[in-house]
């Protein structure tokens, strides 16, 4: 196949914008045009004018490339050092000043990772106490988080996640077996809300405690990180936590000021100016 | 060493193996001067969930700062940069790093492809693409694409490797310039520094 050039990639996210009014303009160029070719690829397109025809004429092509074109891997308990700070230390914190408590989850993919911090709760013994929102760009892959069903292979790593975590008891205790599938038990996520929501263009819908979003603005540029940090920011109370990826910062963005780290090696920041 | 190759003004250098590799790299990062102005991109097959160490290792033996990048930061000249567990790395325009979760590439994540064909897509003929000892075929697309953006291809002497078939594969798709035993490599890297120098 023909290098994808940057000339195309504009064709593309104009199509995408003027047809169906999402802007991934300011995605991370690199990773952008990996997810367009491996597109181009699934669909057996014949180049990128190909896939713009096709964008511009099928609106339920479109639903299935935003859910292609958007990275969805993830884990329970990713990092269980990650995990463990949010039990020991972000979460018991929370709870000095607050008996209830809201949490955003952005970018919440298939929901790995809204049961990783259910089971945390849970074994906190607050989940009843706490509203959750997990939200995603990606209608498809909420459906995905909804049912709660994830392939056994992927329980094993997800149970030595969970081993390393040092959780309460055994992840097994949270699903039962059925042809493959690990069913996760739905009333860790009674008191989830899931809905779509694009950090793009979304405003802010309320104010939380606690934002989680891992693993998400990787994909976004450096203009694009700033906007959506400050989305964060206005989403949280003072003194509320956010926490990003592991191998991502927000030191260098505009508003970092307004934030202070409270854990560097986790990536957890604390909102100290409104 | 072509005398057109030495007097280039390289970008970057990137450098591709597997957890096998440890020793060659540590013999090359340990024979670096300090002051190697070039910045090395290493993506290293690696476990995948065991976040520390692998640069922690590094460093003891190195002279130099080898550290693991975080997302968007900065290329520096002299930099050294490692691939963090379970993520791939990758080169955006703008002289920054990319990371992504993406699926894996060659059953690898950091995949080495990713790398090397990000990196040779900004900086085209001013890139090294080195390709070390390591067990399966995740790099050989790189070198090719590196290749033909006009970089040079260098891999370890299949002789020397304690598993070849990452430099092989190389050898098998792409056309290579130099073919190096660790010693060469890090002679063919001092004598670029003293062109640096000078
Ligand atoms: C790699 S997953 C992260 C999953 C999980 N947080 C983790 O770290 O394992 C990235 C998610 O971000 C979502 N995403 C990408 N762009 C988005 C946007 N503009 N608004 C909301 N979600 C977005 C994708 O659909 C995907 O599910």
């Amino acid at each position: 196949m023909q290098e994808i050039e940057i000339a195309d990639l504009r064709k593309i996210t104009e199509i995408i914008q003027s047809s169906h009014d999402y802007d991934f303009t300011n995605y991370a160029m690199s990773s952008f045009k990996r997810r367009i070719q491996r597109v181009i690829e699934l669909y057996k397109l014949s180049s990128v004018d190909a896939l713009v025809k096709r964008l511009e004429a099928d609106q339920n092509f479109f639903k299935e490339f935003l859910s292609e074109i958007t990275v969805n891997v993830t884990e329970m308990f990713r990092d269980p050092t990650f995990w463990r700070e949010l039990r020991d230390d972000i979460i018991p914190n929370i709870l000095l000043n607050n008996d209830t408590f809201s949490i955003w989850h952005a970018g919440c993919s298939s929901g790995e990772e809204v049961f990783s911090i259910a089971i945390l709760l849970k074994e906190m013994g607050i989940l009843d106490r706490v509203k959750i929102v997990a939200t995603d760009i990606d209608h498809v892959i909420l459906y995905r988080a909804r049912q709660g069903m994830y392939s056994m292979k992927n329980m094993e790593l997800n149970g030595k996640n969970y081993i390393q975590f040092q959780g309460k008891s055994s992840l097994t205790d949270y699903y039962r077996e059925e042809g493959g599938k690990a069913i996760m038990n739905k009333d860790l996520v009674e008191n989830v809300e899931f809905r779509e929501h694009n950090l793009v263009i979304g405003d802010p819908f309320s104010k939380f405690d606690l934002v989680l979003c891992r693993n998400v603005m990787i994909y976004f540029n450096q203009t694009l990180q700033n906007q959506v940090l400050k989305l964060f920011h206005a989403s949280m109370h003072k003194y509320a936590y956010l926490a990003i990826g592991a191998k991502e910062s927000l030191i260098w963005c505009e508003i970092a000021n307004k934030f202070i780290v409270v854990n560097n090696e986790e990536k957890i920041y604390k909102k100290i100016k409104d | 060493m072509n005398q057109e190759h030495l007097h280039s003004q390289y970008k970057a250098i990137v450098i591709g193996g597997s957890a096998g590799s440890f020793q060659v790299i540590s013999a090359i990062l340990q024979a670096l001067p300090e002051k190697f102005p070039i910045p090395i991109i290493m993506c290293l097959h690696r476990l995948k969930h065991v976040r520390t160490g692998f640069v922690e290792a590094l460093n003891i033996k190195s002279a130099k700062v080898i550290e693991e990048p975080e997302d968007k930061e900065s290329i520096r000249r002299g930099g050294i940069y490692l691939a963090p567990a379970n993520y791939h790395l990758a080169v955006e325009l703008g002289n920054t790093f990319t990371m992504s979760t993406e699926e894996m590439v060659n059953n690898s994540r950091p995949a080495i492809d990713i790398t090397f064909q990000t990196a040779a897509y900004v900086f085209r003929n001013k890139l090294i693409g080195v390709l070390l000892s390591g067990a399966n075929k995740d790099g050989a697309i790189g070198m090719k694409y590196i290749h033909e953006r006009g970089g040079i291809t260098l891999i370890q002497d299949p002789a020397e490797c304690l598993i070849d078939t990452m430099p092989k594969a190389a050898l098998d798709i792409t056309s290579v310039d130099y073919t190096y035993k660790t010693n060469q490599i890090i002679n063919f890297l001092l004598t670029l520094h003293k062109q640096y120098v000078a």
